[in-house]
């Protein structure tokens, strides 16, 4: 390369025109097969699968059948928009994010500014915060279902208080309800890392500054960290927001979308329709209306990082 | 827990994160308070609390894990359900063995997420080598590319995957992928995320290295193996990390993938206990042992798993 010649000029011998050529030509050759693994898995089961969700969705595929896959126009975006499930789906997606996304990122950022006062013990409590992060999903949900149990720990400790608990997975007012508690319970200690970090990068100096005006803990907050914090925020926003609109595990856990429907997913119903109904033209459909709104949300998320860029 | 990260801020040094930093001498640390003793003893109170809020429940499964039925309903009234007391015995592990072939779900998690780490580790770490140390023509777009897919969620392909791993042809060329180990690897080998931490920290990695080698006659492939990669511990460490507990957890994927019972993982394994007449001891046996393992691995390395999950967000 033209750069590495010119750091290096001593390195080329005589023949520099043609050597130099040559090791451009091996230097490509190189990386074409350094690259080729990773770019043959990315396109096979990656890219493909992507660019399939948009063929599919127009076709009757099914997952196991003799004939072939014929195209069908827009039938399942009718069948599914005429769908009461799906609407159901999409209301119980959407309040489940509308619900997480502000309460798991308020109560991250209030674990991590707690953790962030220097005081003894302080890597016991971050440890113990995060113990429900490295919990797999699957068992943090066999255990909550435990203690969600009509006569389980939850509602015996609430009756030590005169209070009657309710049947947590078996009503439809609170089954989304109990996903939504134990959902922030699992993942509020990864957001407490990911704010930690922001924390730290906020100059010390400025708390310093702070003080000497005479800013009281709250203002300090509110005029150095929170703005300091802008970044970090939009990014766990959007984290959050996009596994929010994923939920599945959960509820095919501890619910199985029930009951009456009061905790289907848009991802739950896609596996139930795509695997179970063997419906992959169908699934790839409600894939398709998944995947349009994690982009808007994405593309919600670039406006906002580049009105920051912007203000610099 | 899905652990991927999904959108990226700009940031420039790529695994930099407040362990690696110099600690400042002065008393003040970056956004750190110092309490008067009143608000001391209140955050103390607080920490305590919410140590038992998030840490109990854990508690409680593993105590759980030990006792009969009668014995857990019983004790849920006191302090009882959180200490190891009254009729304590491993009586539902034994039934735990009995019920599953636990041993082989065991083997199979560990086959499945070490070979996709390691297999991780060489691929990704080969491909953001060679974008972010040799030039050639067309590398901004193929890394524009690796970009733009992280946004998306492996959710919203997963249907369509299904259809396409039992559609194209497997390795002896007979259809399908369905019920294999393979099917349950190869498809998370290579990863957008993975390739972005390894490009991103070749990248702080000065280029003179290269130089001096190349001058030496050290080939491309050389300078991967014998330079770039024995300077990137805190990388391999990160992607390591990021790759084992999404493949550890797995559940979804192989509950679709997989039908035959001596190829699966222990999290699809959870699914025999909620058939027939449930028992919690044993749900609770079961749960353990599969959580303990990576909840040992987390406390021994702590500050790697911490380190690896903040570099998965912004950095300043």
């Amino acid at each position: 390369m033209s750069a590495d010649a010119a750091a290096v000029p001593h390195a080329i011998p005589p023949t520099a025109a043609h050597s130099l050529k040559k090791t451009d030509r091996t230097a490509r050759r190189t990386a074409v097969l350094m690259l080729l693994p990773a770019a043959v898995l990315v396109i096979t089961f990656l890219l493909i699968p992507i660019g399939l969700t948009f063929v599919l969705a127009f076709t009757n595929a099914r997952l196991i059948s003799p004939e072939p896959a014929r195209f069908i126009g827009v039938d399942n975006f009718v069948r599914l928009f005429g769908n009461d499930t799906f609407w159901k789906s999409l209301a119980n997606t959407v309040i489940f994010a509308v619900v997480i996304v502000p309460i798991q990122s308020a109560v991250a950022l209030g674990l991590a500014v707690l953790i962030n006062t220097r005081m003894r013990g302080t890597n016991f409590f971050r440890t113990v915060y995060f113990l429900p992060v490295v919990t797999s999903m699957v068992v943090v949900s066999m255990l909550w279902m435990f203690m969600y149990q009509p006569d389980g720990l939850f509602n015996v400790l609430l009756a030590k208080f005169g209070i009657q608990g309710p049947d947590w997975l078996g009503d439809p007012h609170w089954a989304l309800i109990s996903i939504i508690l134990l959902s922030i319970w699992q993942a509020c200690g990864f957001h407490m890392v990911i704010w930690l970090s922001g924390l730290q990068t906020i100059p010390g100096e400025l708390y310093e500054a702070a003080s000497l005006d005479g800013a009281g803990r709250w203002q300090q907050f509110v005029h150095v960290t929170w703005p300091g914090l802008r970044q970090t925020a939009i990014f766990i926003l959007i984290t959050i927001t996009i596994a929010a609109f994923s939920l599945f595990t959960q509820v095919n856990i501890m619910t199985e979308g029930g009951p009456l429907d009061s905790t289907s997913t848009v991802v739950f119903m896609a596996v139930r329709t795509g695997f179970q109904q063997q419906q992959t033209g169908y699934a790839s459909a409600i894939s398709l209306v998944f995947f349009v709104i994690v982009l808007a949300v994405s593309l919600v998320q670039r406006y906002l990082t580049r009105d920051k860029d912007a203000r610099r | 827990m899905s652990a991927s990260p999904t959108v990226l801020a700009t940031g420039d040094s790529p695994v930099a994160t407040r362990a690696d930093k110099p600690r400042r001498p002065a008393s003040f640390r970056p956004g750190e308070s110092r309490p008067g003793p009143a608000r001391k003893v209140l955050g103390l109170v607080l920490r305590i609390v919410l140590a038992l809020v998030f840490g109990l429940p854990l508690v409680f499964m593993i105590v759980s894990s030990f006792k009969p039925d009668l014995q857990i309903f019983a004790d849920l009234g006191s302090w009882a359900a959180f200490l190891p007391v009254g009729d304590v015995s491993l009586d539902n592990y034994t039934a735990v063995f009995d019920r599953v072939p636990f041993a082989t779900f065991l083997l199979n998690s560990v086959f499945i997420s070490a070979s996709t780490v390691v297999f991780g580790l060489i691929i990704n770490s080969m491909a953001a080598f060679a974008l972010s140390r040799i030039e050639f023509r067309g590398q901004k777009v193929i890394l524009g590319i690796v970009l733009a897919t992280l946004i998306v969620p492996f959710e919203t392909m997963a249907l369509p995957l299904l259809w396409w791993v039992n559609t194209i042809p497997y390795l002896d060329g007979s259809q399908g992928w369905l019920d294999t180990y393979a099917v349950q690897i190869v498809p998370f080998v290579a990863n957008a995320f993975s390739i972005y931490l390894f490009y991103q920290y070749f990248d702080s990695i000065p280029k003179e290295l290269d130089e001096a080698a190349r001058v030496d006659g050290a080939g491309w492939f050389r300078i991967y193996r014998s330079i770039v990669m024995p300077l990137s511990g805190p990388a391999v460490a990160t992607v390591a990390i990021l790759t084992f507990l999404p493949a550890w957890n797995q559940y979804l994927w192989p509950l679709m993938v997989v039908q035959t019972e001596s190829l699966r993982p222990v999290m699809v394994g959870i699914d025999y206990f909620k058939q027939l007449k449930v028992a919690w001891g044993q749900i609770m046996a079961y749960a353990t042992i599969i959580t303990v393992p990576v909840l040992a691995l987390f406390v021994a390395f702590q500050r790697a798993f911490i380190n690896s999950i903040a570099s998965s967000g912004v950095k300043g």
